[in-house]
C-alpha cells in the first residue's frame, strides 16, 4: 500500500529543518493568504457542495431507505430514479446522501480523535524529555514498523466492524503521525526565548503548553487533521473492499465503490462511478485544502 | 560515529522485539479458537486438544512467547498451521516475488517521475505542468483497488489485450516468462508510485529553485544544463530517499490490494489469507520481518543521505 498522506507528511516534516515560529501577524498573513490561494478555494468550495448534498439533499429528495424491494434490484437510470437502483433495490442517489454522512461522519470523528490523542502524546512526550520521551516514541517506532495494512488487518479481526470499532481501528492507526509532528514542534519551541520567558515569570508546564505551544503547533496539527480525514475514508473503502468492512444496511461512499465493483462486469455502471466519483472528489477537496494551509504557514513559499 | 551506530542499533533491537510483543498479545486477542479454524467448526474435542497439545496453544500466553523468542533465536520461524509448511520456505517463496514485483515498479516509478518532477517544476504552472498535477493529484487519491479494477476492465475484460492475472509460476524466472501478465499489476504500482513521488519531486525542486547556491552557480556561468544536473537534481533527490527507506518494511505488507486483485503469490497475498485464518506463525514472522526491514530502511536512508549531503556526515561526527 502506497504510504498515506499523513504518514508522508511525517516523513517530509523529518526531511525538513526545524520548523518557522509564527506570529499573531505572521498567523493572520497566513488565513489571508490561504483565503486568497486558488486551491484552497476550489478545496472548500468541493467540500461545501459534498456537505450540503449530503445533508440537506435528503430534505427534498426523499427516498425509501428502509424497505428491501428485490424487484427493483439493479435498475439502470431512469426518470423516477435518477441514478438508478442497488442490490437492495435502494435508490441510488439516496444511498449517496446517506452514505455520504457516513463518509463524512467517520472522516471528522477520525481526525478528531488522532488530532486529541496525538497532540496531548507528542506535546507531553516533548515537553517532560528525558527517558520518558524515549519510551514514548519507542511505542510509536513500534506501532509504525508494523506497515498499516498489515495492522489493520490484525485489529480488524479483534474487532467486528461496526461504525464505533472502525473509527476506534483506524484512529489508533493514523494518531502516530501527529504526535511525532507534534513533539518535533514542541522540542523546537520549547528553546525559543518567549517560551523561556515565560518560564523565567514562573508560568507551569500546563500554562506553557497551552498558552504557547499547541497555539504555535496549531499550522501542522491542521493540515495533519485533513489529511487523515482523507486517509480515514479511503482506509475504509479499502477494508470494504477486502471483504472486511461493515455490514450491508450500513453504506458509505467506500462501501459503495467496492460492492459496485462486483457489479462492474455486469455493466451496472451507476453502482460505481457515482460514489467513485464522489469519494474522489471528496478526497481532493480535503486534500486541496491541506496542501494550501500548509503552503500559507510556510514562511518560504510565501517569500516567492 | 560509534556510540551513535550502537545507540542506533539499540533502539533497534528495541523496536523489532516491540513488535514481537504487540502482535502476540494483538493476534492472541482475536477472538475464535485457531484449531477451529483451521481443523473447521465440526473437529471434535479431542482433535482441538491435540491440534493445542502439538503447537504449545494450551501454555499460558507468558510461556508461548517465550518459546516463539526461543525458536526465533535459533532461526526458526514455526510452521504455518494451516499450509503445513515451515514459514521461511514460504517468505523463500514468496518475497523474491514481492521484489520483483515492488522493485522494479518502483524503479520504473523513480524514472518517470524524477525528470517528470523536475520539468513540472521549472515549467510550473504551465499547461503541462497543470495537466500533470491534476492527474497525478487525481491517481493520488484514488483508492487503489478501484484504479487497478478499472484497469483490468478496460485492458483485460474489454480489449482483450492483457491477462487478467498474475503468472501463476512458481519462480521469478517462470514468473519473467509471462511478461504479459505481469503488466497490469506493475502498471498499476508504477502509475499509484508515479503520482506520490512526481508530487514530493515537484515540491522538492521548487524549493531546491530559491536557494542562493543556484545563483551563484549561475552566476559564475554555468549552464542551465549542469545546475539543474549538478546542483539542483542532487539537492532535491533528499526527500525522496527518506520516502523510499520508509516504502522498505512495504514489501512484507506487499501490495495486498493488487495482490489480491491479480492473485499474485506475493507476501501481501501470504499475509492477508493467513490473517483469515488466524495462520498465528505467519502473521507473527510477516511482522517480524516487517519491523526488521523498518529498521534497516531508515538506516539505509540515513546513510543514502549522508553520502548525498556531505553536511548530514559532519553534523553526525
Amino acid at each position: 500500500m502506497r504510504a498515506s498522506n499523513t504518514e508522508s507528511l511525517a516523513a517530509e516534516q523529518l526531511a525538513a529543518d526545524g520548523g518557522e515560529v509564527h506570529g499573531d501577524v505572521q498567523r493572520w498573513l497566513g488565513i489571508r493568504e490561504f483565503l486568497g490561494n486558488g486551491q484552497a478555494r476550489t478545496g472548500i468550495a468541493i467540500v461545501v457542495v459534498m456537505f450540503l448534498f449530503c445533508f440537506l439533499g435528503p430534505v427534498f429528495y426523499h427516498t425509501n431507505e428502509t424497505a428491501v424491494n428485490l424487484m427493483m434490484k439493479d435498475l439502470p437510470p431512469s426518470s423516477k430514479h435518477l441514478l438508478g437502483t442497488d442490490d437492495y433495490g435502494f435508490d441510488v442517489i439516496g444511498r449517496l446522501m446517506r452514505g455520504g454522512q457516513a463518509s463524512f461522519g467517520l472522516g471528522f470523528a477520525v481526525a478528531g480523535i488522532t488530532t486529541v490523542v496525538g497532540t496531548l502524546y507528542g506535546a507531553v512526550a516533548g515537553i517532560v524529555g528525558g527517558i520518558i520521551d524515549g519510551f514514548m516514541m519507542r511505542i510509536i517506532d513500534t506501532l509504525l514498523a508494523i506497515p498499516g495494512i498489515v495492522l489493520l488487518l490484525i485489529m480488524v479481526n479483534i474487532f467486528t466492524p461496526t461504525l464505533v470499532t472502525v473509527i476506534f481501528v483506524l484512529s489508533v492507526l493514523s494518531w502516530l503521525g501527529v504526535a511525532r509532528l507534534v513533539r518535533g514542534e514542541v522540542l523546537s519551541l520549547r528553546t525559543r526565548d518567549y517560551v523561556l520567558a515565560a518560564r523565567t515569570m514562573g508560568s507551569r508546564t500546563g500554562r506553557i503548553m497551552w498558552r504557547h505551544m499547541v497555539p504555535n503547533a496549531l499550522g501542522v496539527i491542521i493540515v495533519n487533521a485533513t489529511f487523515s480525514i482523507a486517509d480515514a475514508i479511503t482506509a475504509l473503502s479499502t477494508l470494504s473492499f477486502l471483504g472486511l468492512g461493515m455490514a450491508a444496511p450500513y453504506a458509505d461512499w467506500g462501501t459503495m465503490l467496492s460492492n459496485g465493483l462486483n457489479d462492474l462486469f455486469d455493466g451496472y455502471w451507476w453502482l460505481i462511478y457515482p460514489p467513485a466519483i464522489l469519494l474522489i472528489l471528496t478526497i481532493i477537496g480535503f486534500s486541496l485544502i491541506g496542501d494550501a494551509v500548509r503552503d500559507s504557514l510556510d514562511v518560504r513559499l510565501r517569500r516567492r | 560515529m560509534t556510540a551513535y551506530l550502537i545507540r542506533r542499533l539499540g533502539q533497534a533491537v528495541g523496536v523489532v522485539i516491540g513488535v514481537m510483543v504487540l502482535t502476540f498479545i494483538l493476534i492472541h486477542m482475536e477472538p475464535g479458537s485457531v484449531a477451529r479454524s483451521i481443523l473447521g467448526i465440526r473437529a471434535t474435542a479431542s482433535r482441538v486438544a491435540i491440534f493445542n497439545a502439538t503447537y504449545g496453544l494450551d501454555q499460558p500466553l507468558y510461556k508461548q512467547f517465550w518459546n516463539y523468542l526461543d525458536q526465533v533465536f535459533h532461526g526458526n520461524l514455526g510452521t504455518s498451521y494451516y499450509l503445513q509448511q515451515p514459514v521461511s520456505t514460504l517468505f523463500a517463496q514468496c518475497l523474491p516475488r514481492d521484489v520483483l514485483l515492488l522493485g522494479s515498479s518502483t524503479v520504473f516509478a523513480l524514472i518517470i517521475s524524477i525528470p517528470m518532477g523536475v520539468y513540472q517544476a521549472v515549467k510550473r504552472n504551465g499547461i503541462t505542468d497543470n495537466l500533470l498535477t491534476g492527474t497525478t493529484f487525481t491517481l493520488y487519491t484514488m483508492p487503489m483497488f478501484f484504479f487497478a479494477m478499472l484497469l483490468v476492465s478496460l485492458f483485460a475484460v474489454q480489449l482483450h489485450w492483457l491477462p487478467p492475472e498474475a503468472p501463476q509460476a512458481s519462480s521469478v524466472g517462470g514468473m519473467l516468462a509471462d511478461p504479459r501478465a505481469l503488466v497490469l499489476p506493475e502498471l498499476t504500482l508504477t502509475l499509484t508510485q508515479i503520482a506520490g513521488f512526481s508530487r514530493y519531486m515537484r515540491s522538492s525542486v521548487i524549493d531546491t529553485l530559491a536557494q542562493d547556491y543556484l545563483k551563484v552557480a549561475r552566476a559564475k556561468g554555468l549552464r542551465e544544463r549542469l545546475v539543474l544536473w549538478r546542483h539542483v537534481l542532487r539537492n532535491s533527490f533528499l526527500p525522496i530517499i527518506t520516502i523510499l527507506g520508509l516504502s522498505i518494511p512495504g514489501l512484507v505488507g506487499g501490495a495486498i490490494i493488487v495482490e489480491d486483485i491479480f492473485n499474485y503469490r506475493g507476501m501481501g497475498l501470504l499475509f492477508y489469507q493467513a490473517a483469515l485464518q488466524h495462520d498465528f506463525p505467519i502473521l507473527l514472522g510477516s511482522t517480524l520481518l516487517g519491523g526488521v526491514l523498518t529498521v534497516i530502511g531508515n538506516l539505509a536512508a540515513d546513510v543514502a543521505y549522508g553520502i548525498l549531503d556531505p553536511r548530514v556526515r559532519y553534523a553526525g561526527k
